[in-house]
Parts: structure tokens; C-alpha cells; sequence
């Protein structure tokens, strides 16, 4: 045992409800002692089960235990109590990318460039999955990356990867995805447009008046409560829901995607952004 | 019959569309008009010409071309708006059982047809 981790051993038995596992899960990780990492990560979690750093710190563990459904699952529940934790981003993203969802993962690591800029290994990670360089690109997240031929991907247990790529169908262009006010203003998300501009802003401005006037239209008509607007454009195929009556989630994906199909996954978005609204209400 | 009445009646003829009806995007007003009884056609073409409006703004941000297609979806039924060139907006309204696929195929060449 080592000297760093015989302390923060010592510090955890004698403050057990300290944060000193963190560090300790960590440290054994990063000596390839997984088994005892997973142990100690697993307790912390048991104590601080909606600490993100915990599910994070899991979510590691698990990638190197290669157990990607896991550690999906992890971080995963890391980005539920924290959206912005950079390292569950990028996990997602590079499980993502194993799977062959270049989409996904370019619209995780985006998130993350957006919360961290001058993260160098986010802009290298981006320009290297956007390059298709699959075999080549390194799990930013995990020191410990298990080799491709130790690494079975479960895509059944990637929610968002069903939406394209890994069921050998092709990739269809992400534009992104984006939440919405009642007052047009990004709550989450990024949208770019077909020359790559960040076009979120201008975009969410506009779509304020989209909800009153589909609210209006809806209700006039007797059409009942409005529940998606699909539109259709040379350049990409736009799909509006609204996860609750005050906000709106916009999907975007080029036209090669069939709209039934982006409307699946702008709905399960939108799932997906009500629990979000609901755990940071 | 003018092409304008032509494009209507295919539409009309799909299942499950109520009516259909053609309008002037910049103005909200009817061109012409094939509906069930008790639909209000100037209140229909003047609801989805702001709609579309609103959408074409919202597309033109987000760096792309005017829409071809529009579909707003409501518990009870749905709006559709296929924008033509001239201004036109080919409009149609159906219920929860309509062919919407059908519909969509049908406004977009009756569309096409007009310009």
C-alpha cells in the first residue's frame, strides 16, 4: 500500500462520513486496484447517494472495470444531480463514441466545452470524434482505458443511442438540442446551425412567440393542448415539445433523420428534461 | 375546377382531414377554401399564417431555409401548413385518426403543383 493511500485509508476510518473516499476511490483506481476502489466508492455512495462526485467517481471505476452499462448508468446519475459535471459529460460522451453515436458524444463533449472552454482535452477529444477518429480518440475520463478487444458495448442500455449509429443505421447530423423559457431564454443546451455559428440565443428568442402562438392556435382550434411542432427544412429537420407548460425543448438533426424518428427522440428529450426541471425545481 | 380547388379537394379526400384550405402568409387572409361545417376558415388561416411566420423566423435564426413543412400537433387533432412560393400556405386541419403521412405526401405535390 502505498503511502497516499495508507493516509487517506487512516483519515476515512477515522472520519467515516468525511469525503476523504473520493480521494481514496480515486487513488486506488488510478493503481489499477478497482475491486477495492469499486468497494470504497460504493460505501461513500451509500452515504452521500446524491453526491455527483460519488457517481462520478464510480462511473470511472466502472469504465476501467469494464462495465460500460454501468458506468453509463453512473454517470448518468451524476449528470442528474449535477448537468454540469464535466467529467460525467465526458464519460457519457466517450461511451457514446464506442458505440459508434458520434452525434451523441459530439453533443455531450459540447456541453462540456460549454461549462469549460479552456479545457484542452475537451477541445482535442471534440475535433478527434469529429474527425472520426474512433480507434484513435482516448477516453478523456478514464487513465485506465480497458483495450477495444476487453470492451462489449450494451447498446440497449444507452438510452439516447438507439437514435442513431449503433444499430448499424447510419448517422444523421446533430444540430442540437436546446431548453427553452416562456421568455425565450436558454435554460440548457447548445443548437448550432448548418455553418456550425452558435445560433442557440437568436434561436430561443424567437421561439417565446412559437408556445404563445401554438398555445393560441391550439386552444382556438379546439386542437387541445399543444403537444409537438414538427418542421421541416432543406437544411434540417426542427422538432418542438414543450416538457412543461413554461418551457420549451427543441431538437434539430438533419433531414436524413425521419421526423417519427426525431420526434422518439425529442420526446424521450423531453423526459429526460423534466426530470431535470423537477430535481433543480 | 381551378388548380387552386384541385389541390384542396386531394387533400380533403385524405382520412381524417376536416378541410383544407389555401392563404396568403403575409396577410392571414383565405384564398380559397374546402372545410367541414362549423370550421372557421379565417380563423384557421389566420392562426397558422402567424404560425408560420413565427417558424420561418425562428428557422431563418437558426441559419437555415424557410420551412417546407409545418405540423403542429394537439391532443385533438392537428394543423398542417405546407408554404408554396407566392406567398401561398396550403393549410389543412384533421383528427387524431387522420393519415397524416398521406396528408403530408399530398399538400407537399399539391403545393408544388401551384407554384
Amino acid at each position: 500500500m502505498t503511502d497516499d493511500i495508507k493516509t487517506l485509508t487512516s483519515r476515512l476510518a477515522d472520519e467515516p462520513a468525511s469525503l476523504a473516499f473520493l480521494e481514496l476511490g480515486e487513488a486506488l483506481r488510478r493503481r489499477g486496484q478497482l475491486e477495492a476502489a469499486y468497494k470504497v466508492a460504493r460505501g461513500g455512495l451509500t452515504r452521500y447517494p446524491a453526491l455527483a462526485d460519488a457517481h462520478d467517481l464510480l462511473g470511472r471505476i466502472l469504465g476501467d472495470q469494464g462495465d460500460l452499462a454501468g458506468a453509463f448508468d453512473a454517470w448518468a446519475e451524476a449528470l442528474r444531480f449535477d448537468p454540469m459535471r464535466i467529467g460525467a459529460l465526458k464519460g457519457i460522451a466517450f461511451l457514446y463514441f464506442r458505440a459508434g453515436d458520434v452525434p451523441a458524444a459530439v453533443e455531450h463533449l459540447r456541453r462540456a466545452a460549454e461549462i469549460d472552454p479552456d479545457d484542452p482535452t475537451i477541445i482535442q477529444a471534440l475535433e478527434r470524434v469529429r474527425g472520426g477518429a474512433m480507434a484513435a480518440a482516448p477516453n478523456p475520463q478514464a487513465p485506465h482505458e480497458p483495450a477495444p478487444a476487453d470492451v462489449e458495448l450494451p447498446v440497449e442500455s444507452l438510452p439516447a443511442a438507439s437514435t442513431n449509429g449503433v444499430h448499424g443505421a447510419p448517422s444523421h447530423a446533430d444540430h442540437g438540442i436546446m431548453l427553452v423559457d416562456g421568455n425565450g431564454l436558454r435554460i440548457n443546451g447548445t443548437l448550432l446551425s448548418p455553418s456550425n455559428e452558435d445560433v442557440g440565443d437568436r434561436v430561443a428568442a424567437e421561439l417565446a412567440g412559437v408556445s404563445k402562438e401554438a398555445t393560441r392556435t391550439s386552444r382556438l382550434l379546439g386542437l387541445g393542448t399543444w403537444q409537438a411542432i414538427a418542421v421541416e427544412s432543406p437544411e434540417g429537420n426542427l422538432y418542438l415539445v414543450p416538457p412543461t407548460p413554461d418551457t420549451m425543448l427543441l431538437t434539430v438533426r438533419d433531414p436524413s433523420l425521419p421526423m417519427a424518428r426525431l420526434g422518439l427522440v425529442a420526446e424521450r428529450a423531453a423526459r429526460e428534461a423534466r426530470s431535470w426541471l423537477e430535481s433543480h425545481a | 375546377m381551378s388548380d387552386a380547388q384541385a389541390a384542396l379537394e386531394r387533400v380533403t379526400q385524405v382520412p381524417g382531414v376536416r378541410g383544407s384550405l389555401l392563404i396568403s402568409a403575409s396577410d392571414g387572409l383565405v384564398v380559397a377554401e374546402r372545410l367541414m361545417d362549423g370550421i372557421d376558415g379565417r380563423a384557421i388561416a389566420a392562426l397558422a399564417a402567424s404560425l408560420v411566420q413565427r417558424l420561418d423566423r425562428a428557422t431563418n435564426q437558426a441559419g437555415m431555409r424557410a420551412p417546407t413543412f409545418v405540423h403542429l400537433r394537439g391532443s385533438n387533432g392537428s394543423v398542417l401548413a405546407a408554404p408554396g412560393r407566392s406567398d401561398l400556405v396550403l393549410v389543412a386541419v384533421a383528427g387524431t385518426d387522420a393519415n397524416l403521412g398521406l396528408a403530408r405526401v399530398q399538400m407537399l405535390d399539391a403545393v408544388g403543383r401551384l407554384a
